[in-house]
């Protein structure tokens, strides 16, 4: 029995060029106070183009519609929980969007004098210093835009490092159970893959990278809690095989929701990891993005980081472009400072203890959907979980029903899936990560509902397999959006554009 | 809840982890705060930055006007707090608004695909330099010196560990527009792509259709890149370019010290299934109904692995989402009448002033000036002056990068001038003048 939703009517909406007519208005723009400039006679006809062809022209209330009518159509962490593994969807305060758009640091240009950007300097200041405390590192670049960027930002660092001690080496080692952004990364720095096969408890076997840990491998890149959502017991011990070859240890923090005031990767061996700000702390995921990925190192990385960093100057702060070992930039000015800003307020809203209480919130909850649905769904590795935990859709394959179809019959019970198949060591994975944020009554709510659809496949499985039947449009055809690709609106007659 | 997981206390949940590996103190940060000191810290930190200063600054980012409808529509929590739309019965709204956003990107820029946004516009030049090597074969590339020294600075960083030679090719003195002799002198078979900013970084306005030419004739592909994407809607778009590569964060992103911004990559139809990043693609639903999902997925990461056309996961849907409707509401009208504005106003600044560059410009110009001391007078009186060009161009360090955008008023403008004029009327900077 379906608890949490009921059908609701929801509009129907156009594509903006679809209710587009030629004179309507939106916007309004001050008379000009300055002579108005002929484009021609300034730019040349060459260079002046006739029309923007097919540009929608909608008025402010179709505009205001156009877009709510497309909110009501999506699921949101406002509306409830996201399960999804390895995302960390947790509550995105609203005091973060206040404070960063503080008009004196909304509208801040990363180009105006230092002597009048000191409380943005500050406050990227506080961020390195509080992530830096939080991961047991040395030293913090927010330079990078995401998750994936700091990876690659880590990785070149590693890189420069061992070539500074005359080898950049040729491989980075990856275990199997890793996110696809890892290898993607190694690739763009240069570095080919090998796999580490996971050993029957999911962890990294230690016999495996003791052979595969030569003097052509520049490190190895774990996540730990690895994807599975388990501990890595031996990790001390990892990290030490790793550098008794010369090699470095990258970690991909995205599972720092486990950890956070319980241990820290700086203290566990770990040389070089990124955070995902738009996972641990709070900020927004909007859809997909923006997001940041700071990436916290030791010691020996620190000349290497990202251009430039910041210095005191007397009792200021100041840009240091004086960085001669420096990887360089790995983009324009200095960093997704409106993410930091959010990021921050989230830190200072917990303070220290606030911080680990969600974190142990984070594993309770995990444990506690865990226990619930171990008698009905398959867990293929027993270890204790810490903020997520996977299960295999074994089970319910012998009746024809897979991981993905699960998901979809959620959604008729009023929650985002969980995530789908991955990682890939786990067949038919159940990814949950259900984060510090919810309470009992909503994960009661979502323990009740998979149970439930696992009974109904065992009486029913068309009714999963054919899911959703609730949502406003119905399973959607991703086969035949990539055999034919169509990836904008063209008008229906006349010329393409 | 804890009872239920068999365990007497949630500290008993870290039992496990062995004990050399946790924290046996509390972490060093202060005890948590309340909103309101929240809001007072960060008011007190914007009061450290500049407040009530007019500016002149452009080199990449850019004040424009902020439509009040922006912030409502991305305030709505569906919008801020939903996440990638995977799960595609559940994220039309976000999918519907990427395709809008796409078919807008190709209308602005004249090309027949668009992603769903990348990190920034820096980040996005190296990002289709990858894509013209993987089209071409081919591995080296050339990049117009007066494209924004920072972008590349990063197609530095990105190119010096893909094996993916870059070289500059200059500008020419009196124009300020690429050097297209310098340019022909460098272009040979092995470079895979010609990478052009327009407008440049001193704002002048390139012939793409020409360095187009001469890049294929070559066989590399042309790149081209703009920073100021108001531009768009006045300037003749890239047509002969192969791929465009922008930042997008005149529409309605907030400078905010840096970022997030949103970057853009658009191309040619054949080019399709080597754009990295997110594509949102039409399709239907089980009933026939028009529905959207994410596509072309096998490109990226999570499929690809160590083969996808870039690591890229994120998309920046939320800033995204403020450019769409930021064109949205300017509409095909408003995005040209607000181009004319910027150019009326930049044209009114420049009236007066010592221009550098002859080329024709949109809103930025360069100007001779001592930009230290202009800069310092300006601050007197609460304005904040261009960027002086010494730290990024040793030759054109007796100049300053200026930019004039519809939100600068004629009044600052006036004084701008006075204190530019009155400056150079003072005998002593006599022997600045080249």
């Amino acid at each position: 029995m379906i608890r949490k939703t009921r059908s609701h009517l929801t509009q129907n909406e156009p594509l903006l060029f679809e209710m587009s007519s030629p004179g309507k208005k939106a916007y309004q723009l001050p008379e000009l106070d300055v002579p108005p400039v002929d484009p021609t006679e300034a730019l040349g006809a060459g260079h002046v183009r006739d029309e923007i062809e097919g540009f929608p022209e909608v008025s402010e209330v179709e505009a205001i519609r156009h877009y709510t009518r497309l909110s009501t159509w999506n699921y949101a962490i406002d509306l409830g929980l996201y399960p999804l593994g390895s995302c960390t969807m947790k509550y995105n305060p609203r005091v973060n969007e206040l404070v960063a758009r503080t008009e004196g640091l909304a509208w801040a240009h990363p180009y105006q004098p230092e002597s009048l950007s000191q409380g943005a300097m500050e406050i990227m200041a506080v961020v390195e210093e509080e992530l830096a405390e939080i991961t047991g590192m040395d030293a913090v670049t927010l330079q990078p835009a995401a998750g994936a960027h700091g990876e690659m930002t880590g990785i070149l660092l590693m890189r420069s490092l061992l070539e500074s001690r005359g080898d950049a080496r040729r491989k980075l080692l990856i275990p199997d159970s890793a996110h696809g952004t890892n290898p993607a990364t190694a690739t763009m720095a240069g570095y080919s893959v090998q796999n580490i096969k996971s050993n029957d408890r999911g962890l990294v076997d230690l016999a495996a990278l003791e052979k595969a840990a030569t003097d052509e491998v520049a490190g190895l890149m774990i996540t730990n809690p690895n994807t599975i959502g388990v501990f890595e017991e031996n990790i001390v011990k990892v990290c030490e095989i790793v550098h008794s070859k010369g090699g470095l240890v990258y970690m991909d923090g995205a599972n720092m929701n486990a950890l956070v005031g319980v241990a820290r990767p700086g203290d566990f061996g770990i040389d070089v990891m990124h955070l995902n700000l738009h996972k641990t702390f709070s900020t927004p995921h909007g859809g997909g993005g923006p997001g940041a990925g700071p990436v916290a190192v030791k010691k020996n990385l620190e000349p290497f980081l990202p251009l430039p960093r910041m210095k005191r100057s007397g009792d200021a702060w100041a840009w240091d472009y004086d960085r001669p070992r420096s990887i360089g930039r790995v983009r324009a000015f200095y960093g997704n400072f409106g993410v930091l800003v959010r990021a921050l307020a989230y830190i200072m809203a917990h303070g220290g203890p606030g911080l680990r209480r969600a974190t142990v919130d984070a594993v309770l909850n995990a444990n506690y959907i865990r226990k619930h649905l171990e008698p009905h769904f398959d867990l293929p590795f027993k270890a204790p979980s810490m903020h997520e935990c996977v299960f295999s859709d074994s089970r319910q394959a012998k009746k024809g029903v897979r991981t993905g179809d699960i998901a979809k019959r959620l959604i008729d019970y009023g929650f985002h899936p969980y995530t789908v198949s991955f990682p890939l060591i786990v067949p038919g994975a159940l990814m949950i990560e259900p984060t510090e944020t919810e309470g009992k009554r909503e994960l009661d709510l979502f323990i009740d509902a998979l149970i439930s659809i696992a009974g109904e496949i065992e009486e029913d499985p068309k009714m999963v397999l054919k899911a959703p039947h609730l949502t406003r449009t119905s399973r959607v055809d991703e086969v035949e959006a990539a055999r034919k690709p169509v990836l904008r609106w063209k008008p229906q007659n006349g010329d393409a554009r | 809840m804890v009872s239920a997981c068999g365990l007497g206390s949630s500290e008993e949940l870290f039992a496990h982890m062995p004990a050399d590996v946790k924290l046996n103190r509390p972490l060093n940060i202060a005890e948590g705060k309340s909103e309101y000191e929240i809001v007072d810290y960060f008011r007190g930190r914007a009061q450290e930055c500049a407040s009530g200063y007019e500016s002149f600054l452009g080199a990449g980012v850019y004040q424009h006007y902020r439509p009040v409808l922006v912030d409502t529509v991305v305030s709505r929590g569906e919008f801020l707090t939903s996440y990638t739309p995977y799960q595609a019965e559940i994220a039309q709204g976000t999918l519907t608004a990427i395709f809008e956003f796409q078919t807008m990107m190709c209308q602005l820029t004249g090309m027949d695909v668009a992603n769903a946004s990348m990190y920034d516009g820096s980040s996005a030049v190296p990002e289709a330099a990858m894509m013209a090597v993987r089209v071409t074969g081919r591995s080296r590339v050339l990049a117009a010196r007066n494209m924004h020294p920072e972008y590349r600075e990063v197609l530095r960083t990105y190119a010096s560990h893909q094996g993916m030679p870059v070289d500059d090719f200059n500008y020419a003195r009196e124009s300020g527009l690429i050097d297209l002799t310098d340019l022909e002198a460098k272009l040979d078979k092995d470079v895979a792509a010609v990478i052009v900013q327009s407008p440049n970084f001193f704002g002048c306005v390139e012939d793409i259709k020409t360095a187009a030419d001469l890049a294929h004739r070559h066989g590399a592909l042309l790149v081209m890149v703009f920073s100021e994407a108001v531009s768009l809607g006045l300037l003749e778009p890239p047509r002969d370019a192969d791929i465009v590569a922008g930042e997008l964060q005149s529409f309605a992103i907030s400078p905010s010290y840096g970022g997030p911004f949103a970057g853009i990559i658009a191309a040619k139809e054949k080019h399709m299934r080597q754009i990295p990043g997110r594509l949102v693609g039409e399709t239907k639903d089980g009933n026939g109904n028009r529905a959207f999902c994410l596509t072309l997925s096998t490109r990226e990461q999570h499929i690809r692995r160590e083969k996808a056309t870039s690591n890229i996961c994120t998309n920046q849907a939320l800033i995204a989402l403020m450019a769409t409707v930021y064109m949205a509401v300017y509409g095909k009208e408003g995005l040209r009448e607000l181009a004319e504005q910027n150019l009326a106003k930049a044209h009114y600044l420049a009236d007066g002033l010592d221009r550098r560059f002859t080329a024709p410009f949109f809103n930025e110009f360069v100007v001779r000036a001592d930009a230290e001391m202009l800069n310092e007078e300006l601050l007197k009186k609460r304005i904040i002056g261009g960027l002086p060009l010494a730290r990024f161009y040793p030759e054109l360090s007796d100049c300053m990068l200026v930019c004039a955008t519809e939100m600068t008023k004629r009044i600052h403008m006036d004084a701008f001038k006075s204190v530019a004029q009155s400056l150079s009327e003072t005998p002593m900077l006599a022997g600045v003048r080249a």
